[in-house]
């Protein structure tokens, strides 16, 4: 059969990304950057193009999951694992959207690159940093086509070592290109709270092997109901372990404070790994393992409460902040709080559908992004006094025990800072127009990609759960809240700083991306539209027992109003009278402390680092000090060993064995020589005569002996 | 002459002149007498070669008188020569003052 073909070609979607990357390791030398990126973005094109021959497949054929064996891989005991493809109607889906949006970002960083390696000082890192994005297409790969958990988890841990060296990717500088640990102190945050997550993850695989001896899906889920029916704590263990891995890389709480501080990485690496893909990697484990989640009714609950308390919790902060990313950074954190909660309650369509739409407009928030900060940087460049330092290496006195906002100083520019922009539609009208596109899909407006996805969770909520649906609701209006006082900050009144009003629209290269993904925003609710319900139908063949939502006019109606009375808000605040340089925030007036709180993101981070950090720091010390240094090195090494060495040494084999009894045996042989030969010396007196009467006597004797014998 | 002298007779006399030359070697101190007791000692051999070499009727004896008396002879010439050079460093040829090779 054809398509049976087809799914032969599903381990491409990994290898053909790792063909760019060892294109580019070893011939990206002599490649001009054009080349370089044309290799690296072409190796993830392929790799959307057989995602999609394979959705193709599964389209023309009947649907059902087809497991590719590709590898043998683990052997031990009881313990099977193999690298098997499994592509299915969810697996695909996730291909597509990693290559597809993995792709669009890889040609726009073609020119962000080409002009963040100049404003930085080391051209050479162009290359690098396309290595590292065709391995992260890999690794997302692996982690979605993988048949079993521990696939998945291989997967898991690639993107989280991507995720680590992009967002450390100027690791000898902070955001402004000062020399300093803040870009590697962001990248090591973000790996250590991952572990936290991935020590979950892991001891719900360990549980799975100890009660099902099989990893793979197929093999988990059949025997799911059974295993439930004889140990019922069991599957609520594994799926709440589960969770903490979800909290870890989809940043929920409580494991969410790395995604701000991931930032630091280039904008191309906010948008496809901190906002459109890795991430979401936890709401597709949910989905995944959907036949885990929907026996336990109780870590269901768990999984919707910390999504929904996450989804608003996030939204609060992202009102207060002032760095452009920051804000889109939190609401990726809140947009990832629906997902979560929708996965929660059941709804994993509506989860998956907002992963999508998420996926298309957060890219392009972060892509436009970083477009108005490439245009700030350039107007910044032109400014007479326009000069950015060269990053010297950074400073190793403070390294560890700086807190996260220290670094904030104002005789710098910063670009990313929204107090510096305005007025930037006249400059950037590119820009302006895909970013106003992105944030009312975002806001959920009729009728762009948003509005289907968020309004899909927030009915199913509606019906599931009600408590979360308020969560979100709120949530859903701080959203449309802070998305337009951005646009109003950003885009609209005067600017705020020199650079911006000398700021440039970013080159084609740049833009085109950004229209495709801005065209994807508008219409990706055509998806899932209400009584087409194409994705429900897509995905029922992998997850079982999904139903369509049914379009609510109420909640429809509701979360429309409140988007738009937000917006007006912002207006109200933000856009009627247009800040002006230096003017404090208008919401600070109007919220005071609340506002601050807010602003210093309820020092979650200073909490964690008083409680957590501090105290590690403290242990590390007296580990050190007290354990390592007084303890092992001078008690045990220096006391116990060495000195037991010293004393045998000196004192029984130096003193006792070889001065006392074996120098003591040859020098008594030395004084018994001399006293023997200092009692016959004296016969040597030198007298010829007494010689020879000594001569006589002995031949007297000698012949008395002869004679009388 | 048929009576002749018994060898024991000869042999008496040469063990009396050996023990003679034999003291007077250990209780002289001037050199030259020592010279001549060790003569006497030689001599004393010499009879006792000859009497046993007449008792025997062998010439072994004979022969061997003239090596001794020859080898005798060179070491008195030896000797001399060195008393002569020990008087030239001593001034003083006494055979107790001749002890430096004492331990």
């Amino acid at each position: 059969m054809e398509s049976s073909g087809l799914f032969s070609l599903v381990p491409l979607i990994v290898f053909l990304p790792v063909a760019g990357l060892l294109i580019n390791i070893i011939f990206g030398g002599r490649m001009s950057e054009k080349a370089i990126g044309a290799v690296a973005s072409a190796a993830s094109g392929l790799a959307f193009v057989v995602a999609t021959l394979l959705g193709v497949a599964l389209w023309t054929g009947s649907g059902e999951a087809v497991v590719v064996p590709f590898a043998d891989w683990i052997h031990i005991g009881d313990l099977n694992v193999a690298w098997n493809f499994r592509v299915d109607t969810l697996s695909v889906l996730m291909m597509l959207v990693v290559s597809g949006v993995g792709t669009l970002i890889h040609i726009y960083a073609i020119g962000y690159m080409h002009e963040d390696v100049r404003f930085k000082n080391d051209i050479g890192r162009y290359r690098r940093f396309f290595v590292f994005l065709n391995l992260f297409i890999a690794m997302m790969m692996i982690l979605v086509s993988g048949d079993s958990y521990l696939m998945l988890f291989v997967g898991w841990e690639g993107v989280g070592l991507c995720s680590f060296l992009l967002i450390g990717f100027w690791y000898e500088m902070d955001t402004l290109g000062r020399p300093s640990f803040a870009n590697s102190n962001a990248a090591r945050k973000a790996f250590i709270v991952n572990r936290i997550g991935d020590f979950g993850f892991l001891i719900a695989g360990f549980t799975m092997f100890w009660w099902f001896k099989d990893l793979s899906f197929a093999g988990v889920f059949s025997q799911a109901e059974h295993i439930a029916s004889i140990a019922p704590g069991v599957i609520l263990f594994i799926t709440l372990f589960l969770l903490v891995g979800v909290a870890g890389k989809s940043a929920q709480l409580p494991l969410y404070v790395w995604l701000p501080d991931a930032m630091a990485g280039p904008a191309p690496v906010s948008a496809l790994i901190h906002a459109a893909t890795m991430v979401t990697a936890g709401v597709y484990l949910v989905a995944r393992s959907a036949p885990l989640y929907t026996l336990v009714p109780q870590a269901q609950t768990t999984v919707a409460l910390v999504g929904g308390i996450t989804a608003l919790f996030a939204a609060t902060i992202a009102v207060g902040q002032h760095d452009i990313k920051k804000v889109l950074a939190y609401s990726t954190i809140s947009q990832l709080g629906f997902m979560v909660a929708a996965v929660g309650m059941g709804a994993f369509v509506a989860g998956m559908f907002h992963l999508v739409t998420h996926a298309f407009f957060k890219a392009l928030l972060f892509l436009s992004a970083g477009s108005v900060i490439l245009g700030l940087e350039r107007g910044h460049h032109h400014l007479p006094h326009g000069k950015l330092g060269s990053p010297k290496s950074p400073d190793f006195e403070h390294l560890a025990t700086e807190s996260p906002d220290s670094l904030h100083s104002e005789d710098v520019f910063d670009p990313g800072d929204m107090r510096n922009m305005g007025g930037l539609r006249k400059q950037m009208p590119v820009t302006f127009w895909v970013y106003l596109i992105g944030a009312l899909a975002l806001a959920g407006i009729f009728p762009l990609a948003g509005f289907w996805s968020k309004d899909e969770i927030l009915a199913d909520a509606f019906h599931k759960f009600p408590a979360v649906y308020w969560l979100l609701t709120v949530a859903a209006f701080l959203t449309a809240f802070y998305m337009g006082r951005q646009v109003w900050m950003v885009f609209f009144g005067k600017p705020r700083h020199a650079a911006a009003a000398h700021a440039e629209e970013s080159p084609k290269v740049i833009t085109i991306p950004l229209m495709i993904l801005a065209a994807l925003a508008v219409l990706g609710g055509a998806l899932n539209l209400p009584g087409v319900h194409s994705l429900t139908l897509w995905l029922e063949h992998t997850i079982a027992g999904v139903e369509a939502g049914e379009f609510n006019f109420l909640v429809a109606g509701l979360s429309t109003v409140l988007a738009l009375t937000a917006i007006a808000l912002s207006w109200v605040l933000y856009g009627r009278q247009p800040l002006i340089e230096g003017q404090k925030d208008p919401l600070k007036k109007l919220l005071g402390p609340i506002f601050t709180v807010f602003e210093r993101k309820y020092w979650v981070d200073e909490a964690y680092w008083a409680v957590f950090v501090n105290r590690y720091v403290d242990i590390a010390r007296f580990l050190a000090d007290v354990i390592d240094g007084r303890f092992w090195h001078d008690f045990v090494h220096e006391k116990v060993i060495a000195g037991t060495y010293n004393w045998l040494s000196r004192t029984v084999l130096d003193l006792r064995v070889d001065q006392q009894f074996i120098d003591a045996i040859a020098n008594g042989l030395g004084e018994l020589t001399k006293h023997i030969s200092s009692g016959l010396r004296r016969l040597q007196n030198g007298f010829v005569r007494s010689y020879a009467l000594a001569v006589l006597a002995g031949v007297v004797v000698i012949l008395g002996y002869l004679i009388l014998k | 002459m048929a009576q002749t002298i018994p060898l024991s007779w000869y042999l008496a006399i040469s063990a009396a002149l050996f023990a003679m030359g034999a003291l007077g070697v250990l209780v002289r101190r001037n050199p030259l007498i020592i010279f001549m007791s060790v003569e006497l000692m030689l001599n004393a051999a010499n009879l006792a070669f000859v009497a046993f070499a007449r008792s025997f009727g062998v010439l072994t004896g004979q022969i061997f008188v003239f090596f001794v008396m020859t080898v005798s002879a060179a070491e008195v010439a030896v000797g001399l020569a060195l008393i002569i050079i020990i008087f030239r460093n001593k001034h003083s040829i006494d055979v107790d003052l001749m002890n430096s090779l004492k331990g």
